[in-house]
């Protein structure tokens, strides 16, 4: 089939982008997205022009490395999916497809679809651990989870921080990450001990890296490659509200 | 303060406006009665509410949420404009619904016809002539009567409790989830319930404009 791409350049951080227009001949409806893109730097390296570079890394949908907007949309038009997993038979021959990287305050663009998604990493520092002393695994009958409460808290871990919920938010607000971790961590007893100050960190984090404010209206978890419910951000509203009020106080 | 306390904020006041929504709604409903014992009810209620100290103290309140309100939607969708990514194609709104994204235009209209609303009733209620109804009371239903004989005040009304309803519909259950419940049976049942009182008020309260216009 035959394409028309529309892709955003941009040659470093600082710099200001813009769309490029390039014609794919040769690609197979059975390539990926990414291998469509692989194609396409061939081409450009064999004509002695910059690749486009983005970002990827298992090609397997489970890392969250990959991930752009295709025509508008989070990881393009197949819903629960990643860029990766995304393939050239959900196009049409000759279509136009237009692609830019995932961005917003806490997402700058580093180059062409790449973006600096390690304001994640710092939400995650701040707090999304849990304190344990290391050493032997400890006896796993002493502390007992029900297996439904180990599925709830592994639905919210399922998260690949890929950050197709910041760039489908119209607030870019980065709610729905952190408190799939915020609630991954409070459904578990191993991390209870720092409940309170967790969610208190990893929400100012938030809100230092200049994420927007969450309005509940629920386009990250359509858009989510992991369906990542939304109550995950109720959750989080509530260990907030509960973290206040039985602060202790300094 | 922080996104989520701008939010708890938000949610507070807005679900207090809410309850409010429910007691006006409650007592105009006298408006829909034959038009003397409208006019004895809704004025004796009236003087009722103005005369009351405690209602006197909840109106206070209720003005500084609707100020609250509207202030810190201002701010936080200032904030979310720069923290928001703009793309050159943007399909992203088939992951959510209109209202949802449009609470602030919504709230703009509300604001706007809060003042007109305010303008017509409170200002004249309190500040404005008013004659006296038999029971030698102020005769605020002769002032709604006359101002709804005007179709193009009927038809502002009627628009603006469609923008309410919809603002309401999203904000009830937004602000509930603000608040916390996070189970997924109440979150259901809170949708339901969002969607039921947005559109019972909002058509209760569309209606009085239409009826007093047809009717008297």
């Amino acid at each position: 089939m035959k394409l028309q791409l529309k892709i955003w350049r941009q040659v470093d951080r600082n710099s200001a982008g813009k769309l490029e227009s390039y014609q794919l001949d040769n690609v197979n409806h059975h390539m990926s997205f990414l291998e469509m893109l692989d194609t396409l730097n061939e081409q450009l390296i064999t004509n002695k022009e910059r690749p486009v570079e983005f970002d990827h890394d298992c090609r397997e949908g489970i890392c969250g490395q990959c991930g752009v907007m295709i025509n508008g949309i989070a990881h393009g038009p197949l819903k629960n999916t990643t860029t990766c997993q995304l393939h050239m038979r959900e196009f049409k021959d000759g279509e136009t497809i237009l692609i830019e990287p995932f961005h917003g305050a806490g997402f700058p663009v580093k180059k062409d679809l790449k973006v600096d998604r390690s304001a994640f990493d710092r939400i995650i520092s701040s707090g999304g651990f849990v304190s344990v002393n290391t050493g032997q695994a400890p006896e796993a009958n002493s502390l007992p989870v029900s297996h439904e409460t180990a599925e709830q808290a592994f639905d919210s871990a399922a998260c690949i921080g890929c950050g197709a919920c910041v760039a489908t938010c119209k607030n870019g607000s980065a709610a729905l990450f952190t408190s799939a971790k915020i609630t991954q961590l409070a459904l578990l007893p191993q991390s209870e001990k720092e409940r309170k100050t967790r969610v208190i960190d990893m929400v100012n984090q938030m809100d230092k890296e200049g994420f927007g404010h969450c309005s509940n209206t629920e386009a990250c978890e359509v858009e989510c490659p992991q369906g990542i419910s939304v109550l995950n951000i109720a959750r989080m509203n509530y260990e907030y509200n509960r973290a206040n009020f039985f602060k202790h106080k300094k | 303060m922080n996104t989520l306390a701008r939010k708890i904020l938000m949610a507070a006041t807005g679900l207090f406006l809410c309850f409010f929504l429910l007691i006006h709604f409650l007592g105009n409903t006298q408006l829909f009665l034959e038009p003397e014992h409208a006019q004895k009810g809704f004025n004796a209620y009236s003087k009722f509410l103005s005369n009351n100290f405690l209602i006197k103290g909840v109106s206070y309140l209720l003005y500084l949420s609707i100020i609250a309100h509207a202030i810190y939607g201002i701010i936080i969708t200032n904030k979310n404009n720069k923290a928001k990514g703009s793309y050159k194609s943007d399909h992203r709104g088939r992951a959510s619904k209109w209202y949802s994204r449009s609470m602030g235009v919504l709230g703009t209209l509300i604001l706007i016809f809060l003042v007109i609303h305010f303008q017509n009733f409170w200002y004249q209620y309190k500040f404005g002539e008013v004659g006296l109804d038999p029971y030698g009371n102020k005769d605020l239903y002769g002032v709604v009567v006359a101002s709804f004989q005007n179709s193009w005040l009927v038809v502002l009304y009627v628009i603006s409790m469609i923008a309410l309803a919809y603002h309401l519909i999203h904000g009830i259950q937004s602000g509930i989830r603000t608040l916390g419940l996070f189970h997924p049976k109440f979150v259901r049942w809170v949708n339901v319930f969002a969607v039921i009182y947005s559109i019972v008020i909002c058509t209760g309260f569309a209606l009085m404009p239409i009826y007093i216009y047809f009717t008297t």
